[in-house]
């Protein structure tokens, strides 16, 4: 599959942005109103503004954006449409809720109710997200079960490894903060291994004597058109397996620095979580363009592809 | 709305003998001329006469070389590939907008491109590869079964088929109702053992294949007769030999005249 920079920067971004406000309601169930209206804003708007920037990048790959809207009326049976759904309904929970947290309005009782909300509105975004691909029987290697729990563990991941970053020039840094990014942090690397293991052993479940229904074996003798067509250009793209193997190395050497960077930010200043944020956010951006690049479409088998 | 009918009156789809089909493009460039200008209009074309066109179209033809167990040649398939109308296509529930439809009264499968967005997720869903983006519009395009033909009036009876079946010159596409068991399409497809394309992928395709029949293997050579010894064959042997040493003097002469012009 073709990586589209718009739907990279848009998954990792509102990743970040949906992880970063799931945790910002776990501290405010723990600790109640933020510590610093200042504190509360930033940290808000880093969440939010993440949310955005990814849903507006979404949109820069549609045919006609201004139509965006029409997306939100088949939650019925589209998961893109939900996932639509659920980023707007967010809005309003988040809103209301880094307005009470942040303490510009005061309402204590509600941080709770709010933050709980804040999570669950968080989590059905990205399992909607994770759904879009993981529902995709055309693509083997995104319909698999560690599709969706990894999409969760990227975005618990980078958004722990933001949270250290954006408190620490408000000192409201805290131990708990990096101790869960390493945990995040184990969890997407262990998934994110697991799942490569798995897409490199699996066995192609298709051959182009299956797509073509022909009986024995097939060989693409003529292609229809001489120049490239949108289904090569957009589904066709094939990462060098060499190239693939140096990427996968990237992701888990800035996973492993993201790590090391959040036990040091403990041990010797939290201004390393800086590293921690930098590392872990680049972690997840080449992550997924792999998880674009690595996937095969069944479609070219008819391009004379012989498994899929 | 993007949720499928529970059941459609007609399943109304293509038959496409591979036996047959001869590969001349002509259901592919009918369907172009044909639906660049009803519905489905425009399919876009971009750099059309330059080293690297691309357009749109809903009809591919895709050659294969085949060779079958147990033999040493081959044979080539001629295989159009377009959208197969699917009982159950995730092209249409995938799509956020309700833009991608099935039509209960009929089953074909169309794209409103007024509502279009072009997130292209319809595309990413058909393993079939039968939707293409038509760039300068910015909404996916796909066949729709000529619906401004099959149904269209003003067309004498044998014109309401699609574009491609009516320009197909070995007669290798068929229209009907697959929903129908007595219809004529059905009726090829249980003479012929008509297939679907990848059965199990679940997406049901109305549209059926009948597969290369076997071959027959009539194309051998007759053994060369034996000669006779003759007063004919004599003559023929005789005469033969004589124009061989003519040409072979005249050879000569050319290749002294050649040598000349080159020198």
């Amino acid at each position: 599959m073709n990586p589209a920079y718009s739907v990279i920067l848009f998954t990792t971004a509102s990743g970040a942005g949906y992880g970063l406000f799931a945790l910002l309601g776990l501290v405010g169930i723990n600790h109640g109103q933020a510590s610093s209206l200042a504190f509360g804003v930033t940290a808000m708007f880093v969440s939010l503004a993440l949310i955005t920037v990814g849903l507006l990048s979404s949109t820069l790959h549609l045919g006609h954006p201004e139509r965006a809207w029409r997306a939100l009326s088949q939650w019925r049976s589209s998961w893109l449409s939900r996932e639509g759904v659920a980023a707007v309904l967010t809005y309003p929970v988040a809103l209301a809720f880094g307005l009470i947290w942040s303490g510009i309005v005061v309402a204590p009782q509600w941080i709770t109710p709010l933050a709980l909300a804040s999570m669950v509105m968080s989590a059905v975004t990205v399992l909607c997200t994770g759904k879009i691909y993981a529902t995709l029987k055309t693509i083997p290697q995104w319909h698999h079960p560690l599709t969706v729990p990894v999409y969760f563990a990227f975005a618990a991941m980078t958004g722990c490894a933001v949270l250290a970053a954006v408190a620490t020039p408000f000192g409201r840094f805290q131990v708990f903060q990096v101790l869960l990014a390493i945990v995040f942090l184990a969890i997407a690397g262990v998934l994110k291994s697991l799942y490569w293991r798995s897409i490199d052993t699996a066995i192609a479940r298709h051959t182009i004597a299956d797509a073509t229904g022909l009986r024995g074996t097939v060989k693409q003798w003529e292609l229809p058109h001489t120049n490239i067509n949108f289904i090569q250009k957009e589904m066709g793209y094939v990462v060098a397996r060499k190239h693939a193997e140096t990427l996968r190395s990237l992701v888990k050497i800035a996973l492993v620095i993201a790590a090391i960077a959040a036990l040091l930010s403990w041990l010797i200043t939290p201004w390393l979580s800086l590293v921690l944020a930098v590392a872990a956010l680049a972690a997840a951006t080449v992550e997924r363009w792999l998880f674009f690049a690595e996937a095969t479409h069944v479609v070219n088998l008819y391009y004379g592809l012989d498994k899929a | 709305m993007t949720s499928l009918p529970a059941a459609t009156q007609k399943k109304l789809g293509l038959v496409i003998d591979l036996d047959i089909c001869v590969g001349c493009q002509a259901c592919a460039t009918s369907c172009k001329e044909w639906n660049t200008q009803g519905v489905s209009a425009p399919l876009s074309d971009a750099k059309p006469r330059s080293d690297e066109p691309m357009g749109t179209w809903l009809n591919r033809i895709h050659g294969y070389e085949v060779q079958e167990a147990g033999r040493d040649d081959s044979r080539v398939v001629h295989f159009p590939r377009s959208c197969l109308h699917c009982e159950t296509p995730a092209c249409v529930t995938v799509c956020p907008t309700g833009a991608s439809y099935k039509r209960a009264e009929d089953g074909i499968v169309l794209v409103n491109p007024e509502t279009c967005i072009g997130c292209k997720l319809c595309s990413w869903a058909c393993p079939y590869g039968a939707r293409e983006y038509d760039y300068p519009t910015g909404v996916m395009k796909k066949c729709t079964l000529c619906v401004d033909r099959i149904y269209n009036e003003n067309f004498v009876e044998e014109d309401r088929v699609p574009a491609c079946v009516k320009a197909c010159p070995t007669g290798a596409r068929s229209f009907g109702d697959l929903g129908d068991a007595n219809s004529a399409v059905s009726q090829l497809v249980k003479q012929r053992g008509g297939y679907d394309l990848l059965p199990d992928m679940g997406y049901k395709p109305t549209n059926k294949y009948l597969p290369p029949r076997a071959r027959r293997d009539q194309a051998v050579v007759d053994p060369l007769p034996k000669p006779d010894g003759s007063a004919m064959e004599r003559l023929f042997a005789w005469a033969d030999k004589l124009m061989t040493s003519a040409k072979a003097t005249a050879g000569v002469n050319e290749t002294d005249l050649s040598d000349r012009l080159e020198g």
